[in-house]
């Protein structure tokens, strides 16, 4: 069942961030970043098509399949506009999330105030 | 440049071996059975809203995709703000970070701290300071990923 | 030499022992929820105090933390000749606008989390040496104000290491004086900047223990003096593990502190209070001191400690640059005479 073809392949995905989180010293800051340039390259190797093919969510939710989205904007941009369409491909493609995590990260700041941890 | 002397520098290593030998290690299996969990069930989330964007509002995959994105975005921004997220986050270490979810906070939660500084070199300068090295590395890799398409494969 | 030098790094007080006549504390919530609660005297409901930023928040606790300590005295700022403070912010910004609430004249201090005994040591110098008859000694740290400048955002989903410490949200004081009653400082050991090449800003108690180690054991050196000759030895802030490095490291050295050491970072929280390690900050050896340790010695359950507060003197871009965690304890022996 797809759903727990997402659940298992968004675990694993997650668990490989993990097992970076513990054995080194990588923040997640760096992890973020070698998570979505990954789903870029393995994209443009033509790999993650197959994993997000099984995982379905499991594949597009976790960092890398921001990667996989801009890595197939940029494919996608190329075949329709040529080379022009390698710079515009691929934040054309996650304009939406880019947009969301904008506005949505200013309007969260403007409405709520930091709280202390316990 | 100073140099240390080949005393000093052996005083450091071997103090630095001994520092780490005597923390445990953070239980790793834990770690990652929770990360595993919390991981997969954000991802279930997003395969549910993908579905619901499919079926219901009959939208074609990069839509939906899009949508779910958007949503989770939303999801974890509305969390962060209530300052929950950071309560999920200490126990479902990776399992938080890694699905976009983790990217929605590490953009709100700056621009929530810096509020006090103002809305536009606060908020607004300091919200990317910890996911802007996503958007650059992932869009030049993208746009790399592009370029080699279109001089390389045809 | 100089007249009051003993050994390398050491000053002693001989013409005019400065006496703590007055001291405070304030702490934060979690603070108020530990072990030593009931020593402080006052803990704060919540860690913004109704001001508008918990920098603001840091400022009134430094300023009424000095204020609880003049009242105690039965002083005003005007009859104070000196104030040495420090803080974890940059700019010392803490410190600077809390001495300007108070109009006494002022040198603000760096050292880190060593803010409490680095402040005392040149506060007490100033005494003996005949140049004040009353000095203000306080710091303070906040743990929001602290993360945002050194870590992360409070609210970011992170996971913390367990040789992670918690910075403590807190001011603390003394006032020294060249007459009246109290505890004596009697001796100053100065630290030097000792860096054993850790790079792990999740594990300050290894960056800062070879700094407490190597003042100690300079301390003793210096003095003549042996672990048996206190009746507690206090490090600042090294935590769980940093406490067990440095009574290892000491005992290398041949220095048993064992059956008499405490960290003030191991005894404000409690374990179940989840803090990982333990605590750190520049008030989390000032709290202790003012606390409990002074109302100890008051009580007659000390009569004689060595406390080191530890520092670790990274600043936000050394650490990024890859530089590794440079540290620094200072000593002082305090004694309670007739």
């Amino acid at each position: 069942m797809e759903y727990i073809r997402a659940f298992i392949t968004g675990g694993l995905i997650c668990v490989i961030g993990q097992i970076l989180i513990d054995k080194t010293n990588l923040t997640s800051a760096r992890i973020l970043v070698l998570f979505v340039t990954l789903g870029v390259v393995l994209t443009g190797l033509g790999i993650y098509e197959h994993i997000v093919e099984f995982g379905g969510a499991g594949a597009t939710v976790p960092l890398p399949g921001f990667g996989y989205a801009l890595a197939k904007g940029a494919i996608k941009g190329v075949k329709e506009k040529g080379i022009l369409g390698a710079f515009s491909g691929g934040i054309m493609a996650t304009a939406g999330g880019i947009a969301a995590a904008i506005v949505f990260g200013y309007l969260t700041a403007v409405l709520f105030d930091p709280k202390s941890k316990k | 440049m100073e140099s240390l002397d080949v005393k000093q520098k052996k005083i450091n290593e071997d103090y630095q071996k001994y520092a780490n030998s005597i923390t445990p290690r953070s239980n790793i299996i834990t770690n990652c059975i929770m990360a595993f969990l919390v991981g997969g069930l954000i991802c279930t989330i997003g395969q549910v809203i993908s579905n619901i964007a499919k079926n219901y509002y009959n939208m074609n995959t990069e839509e939906a995709s899009a949508t779910t994105s958007i949503s989770l975005i939303l999801i974890a921004a509305i969390l962060t703000g209530l300052g929950l997220y950071e309560k999920i986050g200490k126990r479902a270490g990776a399992g938080s970070v890694v699905p976009i979810t983790g990217f929605s906070n590490s953009i709100v939660s700056p621009a929530m701290e810096h509020k006090r500084e103002g809305y536009v070199m606060g908020i607004g300068a300091k919200m990317f300071s910890i996911a802007g090295p996503v958007l650059v590395y992932g869009v030049s890799a993208s746009v790399i990923v592009g370029l080699i398409n279109y001089f390389f494969i045809k | 030499m100089a007249q009051n030098r003993i050994g390398g790094q050491t000053i002693v007080f001989t013409k005019n022992p400065p006496k703590i006549t007055s001291r405070a504390s304030i702490v934060g919530k979690k603070e108020g929820e530990g072990p030593l609660a009931e020593y402080f005297d006052k803990i704060l409901e919540d860690d913004l105090w109704g001001e508008k930023s918990w920098e603001k928040a840091e400022r009134r606790m430094f300023i009424e933390t000095a204020q609880m300590i003049l009242k105690r005295a039965q002083k005003e700022p005007s009859d104070i000749n000196y104030l040495f403070a420090g803080d974890l912010l940059d700019q010392i910004i803490t410190a600077t606008f809390g001495a300007r609430s108070l109009g006494i004249p002022y040198y603000g201090l760096y050292g880190a989390c060593s803010s409490m005994t680095q402040t005392i040591s040149l506060g007490a110098a100033m005494i003996d040496g005949g140049y004040a008859d009353h000095v203000l000694c306080i710091t303070s740290s906040h743990f929001c104000t602290a993360e945002r400048q050194f870590r992360f955002p409070l609210e970011m989903g992170v996971q913390r290491p367990p040789t992670a410490q918690w910075t403590v949200t807190g001011a603390g004081g003394v006032l020294l004086s060249s007459s009246g009653e109290g505890p004596c400082i009697t001796h100053a050991t100065t630290g030097k900047v000792i860096d054993f090449g850790i790079k792990d800003a999740n594990y300050m108690g290894a960056a800062m223990t070879p700094a407490a180690a190597d003042t100690l054991k300079a301390h003793f050196e210096d003095t003549g003096r042996g672990p048996q000759d206190y009746d507690l030895i206090v490090t600042g802030d090294l935590a769980k593990y940093g406490r067990q490095l440095t009574i290892d490291l000491l005992k290398k050295e041949g220095y048993d502190i064992e059956d008499r050491y405490i960290d003030c970072g191991c005894e404000i929280y409690s374990e179940e209070q989840d803090v990982h390690a333990g605590a750190s900050g520049c008030a989390c050896s000032a709290v202790v001191l003012a606390g409990y340790l002074l109302k100890k010695m008051e009580d007659g359950e000390l009569n004689r400690i060595l406390i080191a507060s530890t520092g670790a003197l990274h600043s936000t871009i050394s650490s990024q640059q890859g530089d590794s965690i440079p540290s620094i304890a200072h000593a002082i022996a305090i004694e309670k005479k007739g």
